[in-house]
């Protein structure tokens, strides 16, 4: 009965079932999404204390690593975050233009950082180290950032599909818009950790 | 429900986050103790994940079951790190 209903406004957000749900399923989904994604990096930033700190010789990372460098790609995430809200604020202004401009300059702050953690990679891996030239040090940092960089490559193509599909969208739908944008965020979130437990501790 | 809540004040989050990174740096290249460093830099990186959350992705504007669901994973981490630690500590001692 209420399915059938569903199906006849296949647009409509279906009503909460109670005051503790979200007003959206979608929404809902994406952050469960979130939350078990959030549980791969816990463990992987857990694992990585656990062997930082029983390891030794560890070195001390901005000796290593390019503190500055990455401090500018932590900019631009934050900077790429801001424009994603704006997008969703502007499309529920009902302003298609602003959507496609914010979420553009969105996308192209997630490339940006891709490239620099290209050429970042490239440094290390030519003239620092590689996956297992300095033990766990290496191994735990290409696998947290490389794994953190694969989501900001997912994010990128998320976000572009959502860009492709901006006429869709309007003030009374925006919804989707809202997700991918929980998605950003989460990856932004993710990437201050990392910047902090792997760069600069 | 309707989305009445008025829209946060998105350029004062920016500021927020641009500042606490530069406090980052400058406490990361601080001649300071380690634990006192480490302390501080964890402490600034949960203010700017918690910005993120609240702001950015609506937390704070949203039912309370997104948040709980939110905070499990941090929750079972910080228990991941407490359950962890004991054996790093044993390594820790017996090798020095």
């Amino acid at each position: 009965m209420s399915q059938a209903a569903a199906l006849d406004h296949p647009l409509q957000v279906e009503p909460a079932e109670s005051p503790l749900t979200p007003e959206s399923w979608g929404k809902l989904g994406m952050w469960l999404f979130l939350a078990g994604d959030a549980m791969s990096f816990g463990a992987l930033i857990a694992g990585y204390a656990a062997l930082r700190l029983g390891g030794e010789h560890w070195p001390v990372p901005s000796t290593v690593l390019g503190v500055p460098f990455t401090a500018v790609m932590t900019f631009l995430l934050i900077c790429s975050s801001v424009t994603m809200v704006k997008g969703l604020e502007a499309i529920k202004r009902n302003d298609r233009a602003g959507l496609r401009r914010f979420l553009g300059l969105t996308v192209l702050g997630g490339a940006c950082f891709l490239g620099m953690q290209a050429r970042e990679w490239t440094h290390l891996i030519g003239h620092v180290m590689t996956l297992t030239s300095k033990g766990l040090f290496g191994s735990t940092f290409f696998v947290l950032t490389g794994f953190h960089g694969f989501h900001v490559f997912s994010g990128v193509v998320y976000l572009s599909s959502i860009l492709g599909n901006a006429d869709a969208y309007s003030a009374d739908n925006h919804n989707a818009v809202e997700i991918a944008g929980l998605y950003w965020h989460f990856v932004d979130l993710v990437w201050i950790l990392i910047f902090t437990f792997v760069y600069l501790i | 429900m309707d989305t009445a809540h008025e829209s946060p004040n998105y350029m004062a989050i920016f500021y927020w986050l641009f500042g606490l990174t530069v406090a980052e740096l400058a406490v990361a290249y601080m001649p300071i103790p380690k634990p006192l460093m480490v302390a501080g830099l964890v402490s600034l990186a949960i203010a700017k994940a918690a910005l993120v959350a609240m702001y950015f992705m609506h937390l704070k504007f949203e039912v309370r079951t997104l948040s709980l669901i939110a905070l499990t994973p941090p929750i079972l981490l910080v228990m991941f790190l407490i359950i962890t630690y004991p054996d790093t500590a044993f390594r820790l001692f017996t090798s020095h």
